[in-house]
């Protein structure tokens, strides 16, 4: 077997055996696998909760659990799935997929590395143990919005120590990322010859560090107002609730990207494999990636037209919201292109990108209709919101992780999946997913609002629909769960080649399959014929950073 | 001919979505005010836009998954940019962006604009009830989840929610209008946020504790009107509906009649002024104060008697009281608003002078000062115990008991 990263100076050694591997590792691949399966274990938990909450959403009138625990359950599922699914899973494949793909060893800065995945599981401790407390988890919803907030029981204070706790775990990541991306490629692979799943990052990264303090700030804040006097929120001393929404959005809306723009980098490098042709539009795919990100940080207030802004400002953050509709629709309509006049072939991660492009297209057009402040009155707090973002946040984000899993597995372990399972997974899922989400858009549009533990019996027929698609949708993941634990990760599977998959270009696809623990510990030869990017074929055009 | 098939298909499914959206009650309400009508068309033109670029979009992604397989595509084609194309889809769906955005900041504009109503009523949210100050009329009550809902909602009530009328969306007094009358709404909270939604009537806006909103609402056709409150506000948020009942005008002032209130106009004088003072103090911006010590604490009752009446229990009240009825004005450190000619409770001599001359001003109110007579005994004598004893006045206790002797 070869190496890709032949060198001499170095011996090459493999992991420490034991626990004490993974608890001491620095290694992005190891770190990477526990993002991994940290974030698979929050799904799981996250999903344990959505069933509840479908359970008791079943029918009209409350048939399992008392009104207080329900909201929690609808806080911790947001918390769990937003900071401990989604979020570390993009970690995960950050760590993996990172250094591999821009040719260096490891991250820059491994042993923060190792502390940022460790703080989690502490993070997640504190949080969920708040479960066994007096008074309960926290229930004020994932927006912990004061005074509501405030009077949470026993568990305030994990609850905000948590967030600094997810908050240190995330900027540390962001770190990493930025410095490795920066400083590590390989010679000859310049900025716009960067695979887009790590420009994704990059960018993703620095909207982390700007907004996770902000959130520590606000949730600080509000620790001040309940324990020591202080009255941010509180209008009674002369503090102003509605200054806690503007600054937990000013965090939230970026966050919202922070949760896609991954899954548009994971898109994008998938869609051009099984369509055997570049990426169309690479430097307006990355121009648009850049101007989300911007935009996200004006856009804020769209999720608070109801509180009572002044016109100028309502219709200021209307416009703006409006114009993210633009980049994002450059976005889709680059990967159309991409497929157009291709050679495309379906593979279970093709068909959950594929989805992706479908499902996160709904989301879309919902949060175009959400935009429109007027009409949001009717919209805002209702069933159609939680549609709305679980169409971009499941079908978006988590197929996009799905995808990427499917995509790379067989680099990590050496193993492919089993792909008539990947495809009853991908369908199920597809459909169910639907059936879950699909029927939300009606019951909102009823008048039904969300977050209510019971419902007026006109409401139903969508929320019996609801909870059937959750559960089975729940079910189908254990196929998943199979398909990659026993033909990957035990190695019942092929043997997979180091290129895997016909179309797949890049660095990553050069070591071989699985990946060696140490790889291109000296800078790899950057060949053209593995740049994603539309500079591959700069040498021929003689164009340096041509802008478009 | 494929091409034919996958045309009417698309055809078929898009009328049936039409079909889903506009027929059945599952869409959004077109509502019978003005504003809920035409926020209705706003969704339906944008629904369709979107529809229509989801057809363009969706048709041709689904024509190149079905026609650039591998199968029948073997071949890649190589191209991977274009200036021009970029261009168009990027100007394109500006343009479409610019069409949705004028006629909604249109209507945008004409929702804010809440000058020149009939008149205004006061929205209280409380955990998890509302209050309704009809403040040119004098009417003032508590709305809360009617009995048979609220018995049927217990977890393992055994009760058939089908057979509850109305379930969840029914209250004991509903919040009563006259029909094809502007009025304005004054939306602020006692305790948490909470949101005020009636689809049919209108969107829905924030209830904030310290904050008061507004909107204005012309209901065009009498009728029962239901809705709840939206915005998460603890443990039975899911619990505290919203009715508006719209009536024609000589039914709506029988009502009033029967309330014991009076239409604006019939008395003129104090109480309008007092009305006009107290809608300017509320503008000002303090509104209330919040209970939330502890987990699940409700906000202090403001009706219904307490037992105790010594005076650590009676200033403890009679703070909350202060502060969601009087602060507006007198300003939470009793100090007035010389501006406004809301004179100093401070070393007032009222405040520090006998007893039955300040019930009777607070019980009737004078001038700009509104009556407070529909607050229980309990929280009359509370808040003038407070005042009588705060801020360096000393000036001693007043129970209940002589409150209800000055009715
Ligand atoms: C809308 C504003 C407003 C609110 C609310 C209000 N007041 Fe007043 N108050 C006034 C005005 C104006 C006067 C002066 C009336 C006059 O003499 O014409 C006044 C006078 C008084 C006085 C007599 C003070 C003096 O020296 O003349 C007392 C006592 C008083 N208010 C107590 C209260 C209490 C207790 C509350 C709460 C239950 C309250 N007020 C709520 C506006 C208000
Ligand atoms: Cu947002
Ligand atoms: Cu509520």
């Amino acid at each position: 077997m070869s190496h890709a990263a032949t060198h001499d100076e170095h011996h090459d050694h493999g992991p420490e055996a034991g626990i004490m591997r993974w608890i001491k590792t620095t290694n992005h691949k190891d770190l990477g696998t526990l993002y991994l399966w940290f974030s698979m274990i929050m799904f799981f938990i996250g999903g344990l909760m959505s069933l509840v909450i479908r359970a008791e959403l079943f029918e009209p009138g409350l048939q399992f659990v008392q009104p207080e625990f329900f909201n929690q359950m609808t806080t911790m599922h947001a918390l769990v799935m937003i900071f401990g699914g989604v979020m570390p899973a993009f970690v995960g494949l950050a760590n993996w997929m990172i250094p591999m793909m821009v040719g260096c060893s490891d991250l820059a800065l491994p042993r923060v590395n190792n502390w940022g995945f460790w703080i989690l599981p502490f993070a997640f401790g504190l949080l969920l143990s708040t479960l066994f407390m007096d008074g309960g988890a926290p229930a004020a919803g994932w927006t912990m919005y004061p005074p509501l907030v405030l009077q949470t029981g026993d568990a305030f204070p994990f609850l905000i120590f948590a967030i600094h706790l997810m908050g240190i775990s995330s900027i540390t990541g962001a770190i990493n990322v930025i410095v490795t991306i920066l400083n590590m490629r390989a010679p000859q692979m310049t900025l716009l010859k960067m695979p887009l799943f790590v420009w994704s990052w990059l960018i993703t990264a620095y909207l982390l560090l700007a907004v996770m303090p902000v959130l520590a700030g606000a949730v600080t804040m509000l620790l001040t107002d309940k324990y020591f006097g202080t009255s941010f929120f509180t209008a009674a001393g002369g503090g102003d609730p509605v200054m806690f929404q503007h600054i937990f959005w000013f965090f939230g809306h970026p966050e919202v990207y922070i949760l896609i723009l991954p899954a548009f980098g994971i898109v994008s490098t998938i869609i051009p494999t099984f369509a055997r042709k570049r990426l169309f539009g690479y430097d307006s795919m990355v121009y648009a990636m850049a101007s989300i990100a911007f935009l996200s940080f004006i856009v804020w207030a769209h999720h608070m037209f109801t509180v009572g802004m002044p016109l100028a400002a309502e219709l200021f953050f209307m416009f703006a919201t409006m114009l993210i509709a633009v980049p994002t629709g450059v976005k889709v309509f680059n990967w159309i292109a991409t497929m157009w006049r291709g050679s495309m072939t379906f593979e279970t991660p093709m068909l959950f990108a594929l989805g992706f492009v479908f499902l996160f297209t709904i989301g879309g057009f919902s949060g175009l209709m959400l935009a429109i402040a007027p009409v949001d009155f009717q919209y805002h707090d209702s069933y159609f919101v939680v549609a709305h973002f679980h169409y971009v946040l499941v079908p978006g984000a988590v197929f996009s992780i799905i995808a990427a899993i499917y995509y790379w597995i067989p680099k990590w372990t050496g193993h492919m999946y089993n792909e008539r399972l990947g495809q009853i997974h991908f369908w199920l899922s597809a459909i169910f997913i639907n059936v879950t989400f699909f029927p939300q858009h009606f019951a909102g549009l009823a008048g039904m609002p969300r977050r209510i533990p019971d419902y007026a019996t006109q409401f139903t027929d969508w929320n019996v629909i609801s909870s059937v698609g959750a559960f089975v949708y729940f079910v189908v993941q254990f196929v998943w769960a199979y398909n990659m634990i026993v033909n990957c990760i035990m190695k019942k599977g092929e043997p997979a080649t180091s290129r895997v998959w016909e179309g797949a270009h890049g660095l990553e696809w050069t070591v071989p399959s699985p990946a060696p623990y140490h790889t291109f510990e000296e800078p790899p030869v950057l060949d053209e014929s593995e740049v994603q990017g539309a500079h591959a074929d700069e040498h021929q055009h003689e164009v340096q950073g041509k802008p478009a | 001919m494929e091409k034919a098939k996958f045309q009417a298909a698309a055809a078929a499914l898009l009328a049936a979505m039409a079909g889903v959206a506009q027929a059945s009650p599952y869409n959004l309400p077109k509502g019978v005010t003005e504003l809920t009508q035409e926020v209705y068309g706003l969704h339906m033109l944008i629904f369709w836009i979107v529809c229509g670029i989801g057809v363009v979009v969706f048709g041709a992604m689904i024509y190149s998954i079905f026609a650039h397989r591998k199968s029948r595509h073997p071949k890649p084609a190589d191209f991977h940019e274009s200036i021009p194309v970029e261009i168009a889809w990027t100007v394109i769906p500006f343009i479409i962006l610019i069409g949705m955005a004028i006629p909604a900041a249109g209507t945008l504009i004409k929702m804010e604009d809440t000058e020149n109503s009939e008149f205004t009523i006061k929205v209280t949210g409380y955990q998890w009830k509302w209050q309704y100050e009809y403040i040119d009329q004098d009417i003032d009550f508590f709305s809360t989840l009617s009995t048979d809902s609220n018995e049927a909602r217990q977890l393992g009530s055994g009760v058939d929610v089908y057979k509850v009328d109305n379930y969840l969306l029914d209250v004991d007094k509903p919040l009563v209008l006259p029909v094809g009358a502007k009025v304005r709404l004054l939306l602020t909270s006692n305790d948490v946020i909470h949101a005020w939604w009636v689809p049919e009537v209108t969107g829905k806006k924030d209830a904030i504790p310290g904050y008061i909103n507004k909107m204005w609402i012309q209901i065009e056709e009498p009728g029962v009107y239901r809705g709840q409150c939206a915005e998460l506000c603890g443990r039975d948020h899911g619990f505290m509906p919203i009715v508006v009942e719209a009536l024609p005008r000589e039914e709506f002032e029988a009502w009033v009649a029967e309330q014991g209130g009076r239409m604006p106009g019939e008395d003129a004088g104090p109480p309008q002024m007092a009305s006009a003072a107290r809608v300017a103090a509320a503008d000002i911006g303090v509104a209330s104060e919040a209970g939330m010590s502890d987990a699940g604490a409700g906000a202090s009752e403001p009706v219904g008697d307490a037992p105790a009446a010594d005076q650590a229990s009676l200033m403890e009240q009679g703070e909350t009281v202060y502060g969601n009825y009087c602060s507006a004005c007198h300003q939470a450190n009793g100090q007035g608003m010389a501006a406004a000619n809301f004179p100093a409770l401070v070393d007032s001599p009222i405040v520090t002078g006998p007893a039955d001359a300040q019930i009777q001003q607070i019980l009737q109110g004078k001038g700009a000062m509104p009556a407070f007579g529909y607050l229980s005994d309990m929280d009359i004598a509370s808040v003038i115990t407070y005042t009588r004893n705060s801020w360096g006045n000393d000036a001693g206790v007043v129970t209940p008991a002589d409150v209800a002797a000055q009715r």
